[in-house]
């Protein structure tokens, strides 16, 4: 079983081939190009790396978020068309579990923080578990103050990651207990994406691509407008 | 068709496309999730639209993150019916052409990928399409053997313009609008006058009714060159109502669009002259507007112009314009490289 996963939710977009044997190919770049014009390059390049022709693949994977919207929807509407023109399902699995199952091997609670922009964080917390990470809570969108918070109300040792935690680092570093993730690990990776698919696709715990849907943890403005407006 | 691989031959057919080539054309550049199926160029195989307009109607506009959104949603199911409708399946696509301007830039961007992607798996052509052309073509897939120049009066919520079509690909903008749209005029009128969104078929069925020349609102630039000018009109008509508040919406309704309707129709047949062309051809939304419909038709034959409307569905936007517009730009460019990406501020020429 063959699965391709594409991740376009933060400033970085990749995408990998891999199955049973681990990952045969992949590719990511942070390098501010737009999305759109490197992934599907991208996706070309990686099935030639893997020697494989598109229709072996048999699951598509996708980052569904949450993440910077314009850039995750090129990943999410390129693999939808993909899987549909394929025939084959999907697997949609957040930016946040991808970023905290990279950093599984250690006993801190885990805290994967993505950049929303506008002063606001996209965060979860995770333990590590055998095989992989379970999430403790819902994902949550806040301020750096309200993650602080949290940090400190977990009373245990905590490792912060993410191009959040590295933008807001000032927020958190004098806290005794946090510590910080490295640059490398400030991006959700494709290959995590084909890691973690793999064995959802092993339990069969798929979509058909007309009902995956991105993770956006945010209204559009003018439906926040409206709903101010509104008094709801 | 990447330049990063051109170390490995492609496998994709690089043959001029032909009367029996099909394309499929992908529209999201503003509030429509399109997709078509057109052959040769010219035959209509099938075209579905999802309109959004009731996903913005509470907003009085087009809300640009919903748009997104929506189109996210959308487009895969609108593809897999315009191909069930033209009975074919991934096999039977030979290019795959997608709008990538002007246009909302997030929305462009989802139409853009997912034709891509489209193209990948398939492993055909990717054609980038740029939208003002695409409306240019929507007259070609009723009237294939249309005389050329023409000049084009594109005028919708987006866009007002007059294009003069020397040829093929040829094209030279001969004015445009200085201030807004004429649709975005239409709509701003219509919320002021409390007719709700979408504004142009609010006023177009309750300017039926009125007097036209009930009030003698301006007529912005009506004699200066081919440029237009649509906001002295919009506050016109809101100072009129004001000192009048009892004055007949219907009758404020027509005589505003008839002072629209005017101006577009005096610098279309102007346009033409001065262009020398063979036709005068109307696009885009406002297109829709049946007193501009007819008094076009009336200035065409007054001037001996052959004239040309498409039917209202292609005037709106939709995709079957996109792939007609895909198979002349695969035939004239070739295959458009997978890096390219969308250009909200895309022009003509
Ligand atoms: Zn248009």
């Amino acid at each position: 079983m063959l699965i391709l996963g594409i991740e376009s939710a933060t400033a970085q977009v990749g995408c990998a081939i891999g199955g049973h044997e681990g990952v045969l190919a992949s590719f990511h770049a942070a390098r501010g190009r737009r999305h759109a014009e490197v992934l599907a390059p991208g996706i070309e390049f990686v099935r030639r790396q893997a020697r494989i022709e598109l229709h072996e693949i048999s699951v598509v994977a996708v980052d569904i978020g949450p993440g910077l919207f314009t850039g995750l929807r090129v990943g999410v509407a390129t693999a939808k068309a993909m899987a549909h023109a394929l025939r084959v399902p999907m697997i949609g699995v957040s930016s946040l579990d991808l970023l905290a199952f990279a950093v599984r091997y250690t006993h801190r609670l885990i805290v994967p923080v993505i950049d929303a922009r506008r002063g606001e964080l996209f965060y979860a917390f995770y333990r590590q578990v055998p095989g992989g990470v379970q999430r403790l809570g819902h994902y949550q969108l806040g301020k750096p103050g309200d993650l602080a918070s949290e940090l400190v109300a977990t009373g245990e040792e905590c490792l912060v990651l993410g191009d959040g935690a590295l933008r807001y680092a000032e927020q958190f570093d004098d806290m005794a207990r946090v510590e910080f993730g490295e640059p490398v690990n400030a991006y959700p990776l494709a290959t995590s994406l084909v890691a973690l698919a793999h064995a959802q696709a092993l339990r069969e715990e798929w979509v058909n691509s007309w009902e995956l849907e991105p993770l956006y943890l945010r209204k559009a403005d003018a439906e926040i407008n409206w709903q101010s407006r509104a008094g709801a | 068709m990447s330049t990063l691989f051109a170390d490995e031959p492609s496998t994709r057919p690089t043959a001029a496309p032909g009367p029996d080539t099909r394309i499929l054309g992908i529209e999201t550049s503003c509030d429509e999730t399109a997709a078509a199926v057109v052959a040769g160029g010219t035959r209509v195989l099938s075209s579905v639209v999802s309109s959004q307009v009731d996903l913005h109607a509470r907003f009085g506009g087009v809300v640009p993150e919903i748009a997104s959104r929506a189109h996210v949603e959308l487009l895969t199911p609108v593809v897999a019916e315009a191909l069930v409708e033209a009975g074919i399946d991934g096999d039977g696509v030979d290019a795959v052409a997608a709008t990538v301007g002007p246009g909302l830039v997030g929305s462009l961007l989802v139409g853009v990928s997912a034709a891509k992607a489209l193209a990948l798996v398939w492993d055909v052509p990717f054609v980038a399409v740029n939208h003002l052309e695409a409306h240019l073509y929507a007259a070609f897939l009723e009237e294939p053997d249309l005389e050329l120049p023409l000049v084009v009066l594109l005028v919708s919520g987006g866009h007002t313009m007059l294009i003069a079509m020397e040829d093929h690909g040829r094209y030279r903008l001969l004015g445009q609008t200085l201030d807004d749209a004429a649709g975005e005029a239409f709509d701003k009128v219509a919320r002021y006058l409390g007719l709700g969104y979408p504004g142009g078929p609010a006023i177009d069925r309750l300017g039926a009714t009125g007097d036209a020349t009930a009030i003698d609102f301006p007529r912005g630039m009506l004699d200066a060159g081919l440029d237009f000018s649509f906001s002295g009109l919009k506050t016109a008509v809101i100072n009129h109502v004001r000192k009048h508040p009892d004055s007949d919406t219907a009758d404020v309704a027509a005589s505003f669009q008839e002072a629209v309707v005017d101006v577009l129709v005096a610098k279309a047949r102007r346009a033409a002259a001065e262009v020398g062309a063979k036709g005068l051809c109307l696009g885009g939304g406002v297109a829709a507007n049946s007193r501009l419909r007819e008094r076009f038709l009336d200035v065409c034959e007054e001037d001996g112009l052959r004239g040309f409307l498409p039917s209202r569905s292609l005037c709106t936007d939709n995709a079957a314009m996109v792939a007609a517009a895909g198979w002349w730009r695969l035939g004239s460019d070739g295959p458009s490289p997978l890096d390219a990406g969308a250009d909200p501020n895309l022009r003509l020429g």
